[in-house]
């Protein structure tokens, strides 16, 4: 078992975003995570990624049979756990190409890689950017400062080809890009995925899960898991939409 | 983590250069009369026009008071409390390396300026300055070569006595503030240069201020010319040792730029800043103007400033030339209970002339960190412009950042274009730097180095990753 949460509550400030949150994920394994806004997708993976401004209250996350709660957001990040994130955010002044760096030694020093100086780094990210088709002029720029949307998801799926995570969770990588991104960025996402590895997808579109095809899909609403299936449940949400969903389930979780 | 507590930890690192150096000096007892001004005068073997500057300048400044406007705290200063003059004891005059005391040299050592023959910085020619009194200058051969003049205060009057009496207290008269009529009347050594006509001097040009002494006031003189034509970059590091009481440090530059001439001066300011409560710390009141006489001359001041307990600071230009340039690149980093006033002048007197004024300014621990800037533009400025912006950033929630520009306008035709921005470290974006195996306090240098770039794309190639890594020092344990 790569990933496993059991039972998971937590809550911002006062407020329980997750209510009882219980997910396998085993390597070789693609999720899809679905669900309405707001039904605490991105609050899952920030929690998964040790977000500061959120508290688990109950439950448990263990990673390789590690509990991944007692480690900070780096040392996640070290040992292979992966946010795509829905809104990556700018960082003036600093330059792309250093960041990447810093952050793919951070990784490598972990698993007991060499470290990388510029020169080797930036073949090393030169080689690495045609998977996602991205133009070398971003390594000058600073961090994802007057990135286009695609633009920055690229970037993100660039860092994840850097880190070769061991778990990688993309929240609304999909969200926001015309066609072709999307289909860059899924080549990107399939060719990461390997036996050894597992992708969580958060995604409202059925569009990303033609280019990927998930082996579990699971429907999010008010903090839980309401449903689990396969790739059938994702076509069958496209046509019938969520309130399909809270009808088979009882109203309690249906949302004005 | 939460970036306060990533900021509390980045606070802990101890100074590096808080030693003491052992060395016999020659001290005068304390305090400050008309015959202390004569002794120091006849110590240094002045000729008469240099005792006749002294003389006034103290009478001017028994006249003065001390400036109250800026938003600093501190107890007042007890000038009769201060020892006026102080001189490692060496030999007169060292006609080489070979004589200068080497525990002097092997302080210079420890802080990483070399000076003797086989260590020295290539391409970087020093001027040691030790508690105010210069005692080595590198490379002096080779830059004669180029005809180029660079030594102490004390030797330029002596060798270059007319150039020192036409151009010293040009740019900064004698009752230009207290503390330049203070210096004025006190100096005791500094660095002079001079770059004749048409020549880009060949390498860089540095002096290095060191404080030793606890009680003696710390007062160094350093004037600048740039004649017709002529180009010349130069930079000046400081450090002092920790010592639980304050030391005072008022000194003076003056750059002077002719015709088509460019001096850019970059300053990485060290001084020991006093302890995590606000004990001890220079207090650096400092008066550094130039002057663009010359049409098309151009100067520019860079600046990283992380230590002292006060700052006091406003550099400036005055653009007389006719389309000459002004810039003013600055990075203010307090911590803890540190204080600075700092900003930039820009005098427009000149048609045309054009000034560009940034200033980053970053505030952490409980510190309080002030823009204080002036922009004029006079009757003659037909079509002059000034563009400034102040950027301040807030780590932790305790520390302040004000941003105070003055504009005043008496031409129609000149522009002038303010912008300030205030922002904090945020979470998300510690969060992201974090999420990609960075640690927090690499993190947050990170996020400050950034937010300082378009100032260290100034600095000379040498200085920049200097200062980078200066900035990374002074923030650690600013996180935890």
């Amino acid at each position: 078992m790569l990933l496993s949460i059991e039972n998971l509550h937590a809550c911002v400030e006062e407020n329980e975003i997750l209510r009882g949150v219980s997910l396998q994920i085993r390597a070789g394994e693609i999720h899809a995570l679905m669900g309405r806004n707001g039904s605490g997708k991105s609050t899952l993976s920030k929690v998964i990624a040790g977000h500061p401004a959120y508290t688990v209250t109950a439950g448990g996350i263990h990673y390789r049979g590690q509990d991944l709660l007692a480690l900070s957001p780096e040392d996640r990040a070290r040992s292979g756990v992966f946010l795509g994130f829905q809104y990556p955010v700018e960082i003036p002044g600093v330059s792309n190409l250093e960041f990447l760096r810093v952050s793919c030694n951070a990784r490598r020093q972990r698993r007991g890689q060499e470290e990388l100086d510029t020169f080797a780094f930036e073949d090393h990210v030169r080689e690495t950017m045609a998977i996602v088709q991205m133009d070398p002029a971003f390594l000058e720029r600073s961090v994802n400062e007057g990135f286009s949307g695609g633009e920055k998801k690229r970037n993100e799926i660039l860092q994840m080809a850097l880190l070769e995570p061991l778990v990688a969770i993309l929240d609304e990588t999909d969200s926001g890009l015309d066609i072709d991104a999307l289909r860059i960025v899924a080549n990107g996402v399939r060719r990461l995925a390997l036996p050894t590895t597992a992708t969580l997808l958060i995604t409202h579109y059925q569009r990303l899960l033609d280019a990927i095809t998930p082996d579990f899909v699971h429907v999010m609403a008010e903090g839980r898991i309401l449903r689990t299936g396969d790739k059938d449940l994702a076509m069958a949400l496209e046509q019938r939409g969520y309130d399909w969903i809270d009808e088979t389930n009882g109203s309690d979780t249906r949302q004005p | 983590m939460s970036s306060a507590a990533a900021v509390e930890a980045l606070n802990k690192t101890p100074y590096r250069y808080g030693f003491v150096t052992n060395i016999e000096t020659e001290k005068i007892s304390k305090g400050l009369d008309e015959s202390v001004v004569r002794l120091i005068s006849s110590k240094k073997q002045e000729p008469d026009f240099m005792r006749q500057f002294r003389l006034k300048a103290y009478a001017q400044w028994q006249t003065m008071a001390e400036p109250d406007w800026a938003a600093l705290r501190y107890p007042a200063i007890d000038y009769q409390d201060i020892v006026y003059y102080s001189a490692p004891r060496q030999k007169e005059q060292k006609a080489s390396l070979e004589e200068v005391d080497p525990a002097l040299l092997e302080t210079f050592d420890k802080l990483g300026i070399p000076l003797s023959e086989q260590k020295r910085l290539s391409n970087v020619a020093v001027d040691a300055v030790f508690d105010s009194v210069s005692i080595a200058t590198t490379y002096k051969q080779k830059l004669a070569e180029h005809g180029v003049v660079f030594c102490s205060m004390g030797e330029a009057i002596k060798d270059h006595p007319e150039l020192v009496e036409r151009y010293l207290g040009s740019v900064v008269p004698i009752g230009d503030n207290f503390f330049a009529a203070l210096n004025s009347a006190v100096f005791s050594d500094g660095s002079f240069v001079y770059i004749p006509k048409g020549v880009q001097c060949p390498m860089e040009l540095s002096t290095y201020f060191r404080i030793n002494s606890d009680d003696a006031g710390q007062f160094e003189r350093t004037l600048i010319i740039a004649e017709e034509r002529a180009s010349v970059s130069y930079l000046e590091g400081c450090t002092a040792p920790m010592f639980d009481t304050n030391q005072l440090h008022a000194a003076v530059v003056e750059l002077v730029a002719l015709d088509d001439a460019s001096i850019k001066y970059s300053t990485v300011q060290n001084w020991y800043a006093g302890d995590e409560n606000g004990k001890g710390g220079i207090y650096n009141f400092v008066t550094k103007r130039g002057l663009c006489k010359g049409r098309r001359s151009r100067i520019s001041w860079t600046q990283v400033e992380t230590g002292s307990a006060i700052t006091w600071k406003y550099p400036g230009c005055v653009l007389r030339g006719r389309d000459s340039v002004g810039e003013f690149y600055s990075v203010a980093l307090t911590n803890h209970h540190q204080q600075a006033d700092t900003g930039a002048k820009m005098v427009h007197i000149g048609p045309g002339s054009r000034s560009t004024v940034i200033s980053k300014g970053i505030s952490s621990g409980h510190s309080a960190n002030s823009y204080r800037g002036l922009v004029h533009m006079g009757p003659q400025a037909r079509g002059a412009r000034n563009f400034s912006q102040c950027d301040s950033m807030l780590i932790g929630d305790q520390a302040a950042a004000n941003t105070h520009p003055y504009i005043q306008s008496r031409q129609p035709e000149a522009t002038v274009e303010h912008e300030a921005s205030t922002c904090n470290i945020s979470e998300d974006q510690l969060f992201y730097l974090q999420s990609r195996g960075i640690e927090p306090e690499a993190a947050v240098s990170m996020l400050v180095s950034g937010f300082c770039r378009d100032v260290f794309n100034q600095l000379p190639m040498e200085f920049a990753a200097e200062a980078d890594k200066l900035l990374a020092l002074k923030l650690e344990g600013s996180v935890g």
